[in-house]
């Protein structure tokens, strides 16, 4: 028994150092995941988020071991105090009338809004230097914030992550929306990242693809969240998130059918070793739509449903982290296809040549039930030449009705009639089959205005040039060539010496 | 015994002979030493890269800087010594059919922005006064480290500036112009605090030796793409991106160093014979009497590559275990846990309380000089007029 003991004790002096490393998560962890979904419009968003989160109280303890975590964000969260940053950097605008409500959006242009510490003494001092930090890393002209852009919300912009108490105080925000997003603000983003485009999902972080998008947005948040379910203790958590738009005819060249080798050119090879999750989400919610299919391609391992954004969503879950997904022989190059049933469709369009032939646009629509089908065309208006312009332009020029002919079904069966025995209003049109008629309709005609030309502009220069170069041209000329002499006024003309005959007989001195 | 004394004489001749030979050698060594130490002075090396021209059709001058950008960095300058200013986003602006890249080639052939470049100034930022700054080095406490020319006296800096230019003078982004005599005085600014070893800087644009007239600072070799009173053209135009891509002089530079490598001893000379007439259409030209080396012995790597001293060791270091670090502050945390009570997050939209809410009143300060002078003034002269018998009605 006493040889046991000191057995015993031994063993488990052996395993105390190693038992709260293998029991315990590490101080840092990064999670990474990418989501894609297909928007109703065709095109398909993609969202990376990877978030490092750090069990550690910056504001106590000098720390000086960064892993995972970045040390430029790290000593600036100790340096000014920072309880909450969030920056982001975003070219185009979400349009959520077709695409769907986003996930998280972002001003165009640069956005950044802080939280500091109650600590903290001269706020806009900290914020000044800190907009000048951040410009430095990121490569942006974030220096341009100061107090014309910036201003302190009162009542929205509450902190994201741990708050016991909200002073607005402390709290700046500013937008900059004149700033260019481009490769080197992609950068120094990447470079942020554990695994830093070298392996797991960043590997599909290229430039030259996420730029040649409807919407890109890439953000940096940083916020305090609970370490634990009682939530006693804070950690950091950073988070990455960066949101593109891939456009359907851009990219995707008019078809519908992605992949991750269409979207990124590249295909995932292999998981970031430094992540303890790493997960690929695809939206396949909308599975029957339009009577289209999706087909996911590989087949998912499982499924996720949740109610996200109000909406219940079901999403195809890919772990790279399973072996069986992902391993050196096999590159995960998830494919979207969309299957639709053959269409009873059939469109003509002619272009139009100037002075040669109009637009010819045909169109066979089958309209679905209990619905408002609105079909409309774009049209620019040349410009004409002044010889085209008839007499009266102010009036407008008309563009033709357009013809509808359509085969309404009938409520009640017709029967095939005899042309000659029937009234003349019932065979106006052949009826082939009794459960349909045929109409022909004829929308409004369009008046258009074009600019019109001043006609009498040639008239007004003529004269005015004429008399500028009469008045000033003239006289200069004559002052010039024309001599001048002295006349003798003339004695008088014949009315003169009328007037002095009268003048004579009157008595009066003459003129 | 004369035998003997011929015989040491000789021996005695023939050991002086040696020693002498001897001594040449070692003094030969001596001399190559010595002129390697003379060699290349510098320690480190930097790179002031500025791109003047906004707008879309200048399309060319960012592809200028861009290229030399990348030589530099291919050859070995890291980023951290490299300033870069571009006056404009041309590889994501909304006109570029192929967004995220700068071609210098038509038929895009070469993408010089590449996929790992950092701007530190950009768009509005490059100004005269921002790059006159960064020159001197005179710049906000504020700046970032990443926009700031932290060179010493042992530095080497390139300085390649491009864009719209004249007799004496160069464009920054169609608003304001830097003169060769401010430029002259900057470089004088910078010898003074010995900021620089030596400088080499080059430009591209018209009238381009104009701006290098005026230097007066030792340790300068400027070349320049156009004489005074020539204008330097642009390259090749390319259809699907419908603008010229790149200038000639700079076209033909990048086409030298792409055959350059770090350990290439080409010298300034071959630099100077870059781009003839016949090529560039106009003469290039370089000024060299302000430099104390004579350029043969300048390596081009002196400038456009950086010295990197390398240490190797065969010691093993041993690192800190891990595990200990993490031990030692786990146990701190497990401490304080039960003696906090749960943090909360915050309500995002808290209706009521922002409707309750009472607005800050802003901290009142006593009214300023200005303000109390003026009615000390008032009622002082509505006592004079009026008299002081007034005051009883007050008091």
């Amino acid at each position: 028994m006493a040889a046991a003991m000191p057995v015993a004790l031994v063993v488990l002096l052996l395993l105390w150092p190693g038992g709260p490393v293998l029991a315990e998560a590490p101080r840092d962890s990064l999670r990474e995941e990418l989501v894609i979904t297909p928007l109703p419009s065709g095109d398909v968003a993609a969202t990376f988020q990877f978030r490092t989160r750090w069990d550690s109280e910056l504001q106590r303890e000098g720390v000086s071991h960064y892993r995972l975590f970045p040390k430029a964000l790290g000593q600036l969260i100790s340096k000014y105090s920072l309880r909450e940053l969030h920056l982001s950097f975003t070219q185009g605008f979400w349009r959520t009338r077709y695409w769907g409500p986003p996930f998280l959006q972002a001003p165009s242009g640069a956005e950044l809004w802080v939280w500091f510490q109650e600590t903290v003494t001269d706020v806009d001092k900290s914020w000044k230097e800190l907009s000048n930090i951040l410009s430095g890393i990121f490569c942006a002209s974030l220096n341009f914030i100061d107090s014309t852009n910036t201003v302190t919300p009162t009542a929205s912009f509450k902190p994201l992550g741990l708050a016991n108490d909200t002073d607005h105080y402390f709290l700046r925000y500013a937008v900059l929306p004149r700033e260019v997003v481009c490769t080197e603000n992609l950068t120094p983003w990447k470079k942020l990242l554990p695994c830093s485009s070298k392996a797991g999902l960043s590997v599909l972080l290229k430039a030259d693809r996420l730029f040649h998008t409807s919407y890109h947005s890439q953000a940096v948040h940083i916020r305090p969240v609970c370490r634990n379910a009682r939530c006693t203790s804070i950690s950091w958590e950073l988070r990455q998130t960066l949101s593109v738009v891939f456009d359907a005819f851009i990219t995707g060249q008019g078809k519908k059918d992605w992949s991750l080798f269409r979207m990124f050119s590249r295909t995932l090879t292999e998981p970031c070793p430094l992540a303890s999750e790493s997960r690929v989400y695809v939206d396949i919610t909308n599975y029957s739509q339009d009577n289209e299919t999706l087909e996911v391609n590989p087949p998912p391992t499982t499924t996720y449903q949740d109610v996200i954004l109000g909406t219940r969503r079901t999403y195809a879950v890919y772990d790279l982290l399973d072996t069986a997904m992902i391993n050196n022989s096999r590159n995960l190059n998830l494919q979207l296809k969309w299957k639709k049933p053959p269409e009873n469709g059939y469109i003509h369009y002619q272009p139009a040549q100037d002075r040669l032939q109009p637009h010819l646009l045909e169109m066979l629509i089958q309209l679905p039930a209990n619905s408002v089908t609105k079909v409309s065309i774009q049209f620019e208006r040349a410009l004409l030449k002044w010889t085209e312009y008839t007499p009266d332009p102010n009036h407008g020029f008309y563009v033709s009705p357009s013809v509808l002919s359509a085969l309404v079904p009938s409520v009640v069966a017709a029967k095939p009639v005899n042309w000659e025995e029937s009234p003349l209003f019932n065979t106006l049109f052949p009826v082939s089959d009794g459960s349909s008629y045929f109409v022909r309709l004829y929308t409004e005609p369009l008046l258009v205005n074009l600019p019109t030309p001043d006609f009498s502009m040639p008239y007004n220069v003529i004269c005015l040039t004429c008399t500028v170069v009469a008045v000033c041209y003239g006289s200069f000329y004559n002052l010039l060539t024309r001599t001048f002499h002295i006349e003798e006024p003339s004695t008088g003309g014949l009315a003169k010496r009328l007037a002095n005959l009268i003048r004579r007989t009157r008595g009066v001195p003459p003129l | 015994m004369a035998a003997t004394y011929c015989l040491r004489l000789a021996s005695t001749a023939l050991a002086a002979l040696l020693l002498l030979s001897f001594g040449s050698l070692a003094a030969s060594q001596i001399e190559d030493q010595a002129e390697q130490f003379f060699r290349s002075g510098h320690t480190n090396n930097w790179a002031v890269l500025v791109c003047t021209s906004r707008f879309w059709f200048n399309y060319r001058h960012v592809a200028n800087t861009l290229s030399v950008y990348r030589s530099v960095k291919r050859l070995g300058i890291p980023d951290s010594h490299i300033v870069l200013m571009l006056a404009d986003d041309m590889a994501c602006n909304p006109r570029n059919p192929k967004p995220a890249t700068v071609f210098s080639h038509k038929n895009m052939e070469l993408n010089v922005y590449g996929d790992d470049v950092e701007v530190d100034y950009r768009s509005y930022e490059v100004t005269v006064e921002n790059f006159l700054r960064v020159l001197t080095g005179r710049i906000p406490p504020s700046t970032p480290r990443s926009k700031r020319l932290l060179s010493d006296d042992r530095s080497n800096i390139l300085i390649y500036m491009t864009g719209h230019g004249g007799n004496g003078f160069l464009k920054f982004q169609d608003s304001e112009e830097i003169t060769n005599i401010e430029l002259a005085d900057a470089f004088e600014q910078m010898w003074q605090k010995r900021r620089y070893n030596e400088l080499l800087f080059i430009i591209d644009t018209c009238q381009g030796a104009s701006m290098y007239e005026r230097f007066y600072s030792p340790n300068i070799m400027a070349l320049a793409s156009s004489q005074v009173g020539e204008d330097s053209l642009s390259h090749q135009p390319d259809p699907a991106i419908g603008v010229h891509l790149m200038d000639r002089y700079t076209f033909y530079v990048l086409e030298f160093l792409e055959e350059i490598n770090p350990a290439s001893q080409t010298n300034m000379n071959d630099l100077f014979q870059v781009c003839p007439k016949s090529l560039c259409v106009s003469t290039p030209g370089h000024r060299t009497d302000l430099f104390q080396r004579d350029p043969k012995n300048v390596l081009i790597t002196d400038f456009f590559g950086s010295v990197r001293k390398v240490e190797i060791t065969t010691e093993t270091i041993s690192l800190q275990q891990y595990s200990e670090i993490m031990e030692s502050s786990y146990k701190e945390d497990q401490m304080d846990e039960e003696l906090i009570e749960p943090l909360k997050y915050a309500e995002q939209l808290p209706v009521a309380q922002i409707i309750h809410q009472k607005p800050k009143l802003k901290d009142w300060h006593p009214p300023g000089g200005f303000i109390l002078g003026l009615w000390a003034l008032i009622i002082m002269v509505f006592f004079k007029t009026y008299g002081i018998k007034h005051m009883k009605f007050i008091f």
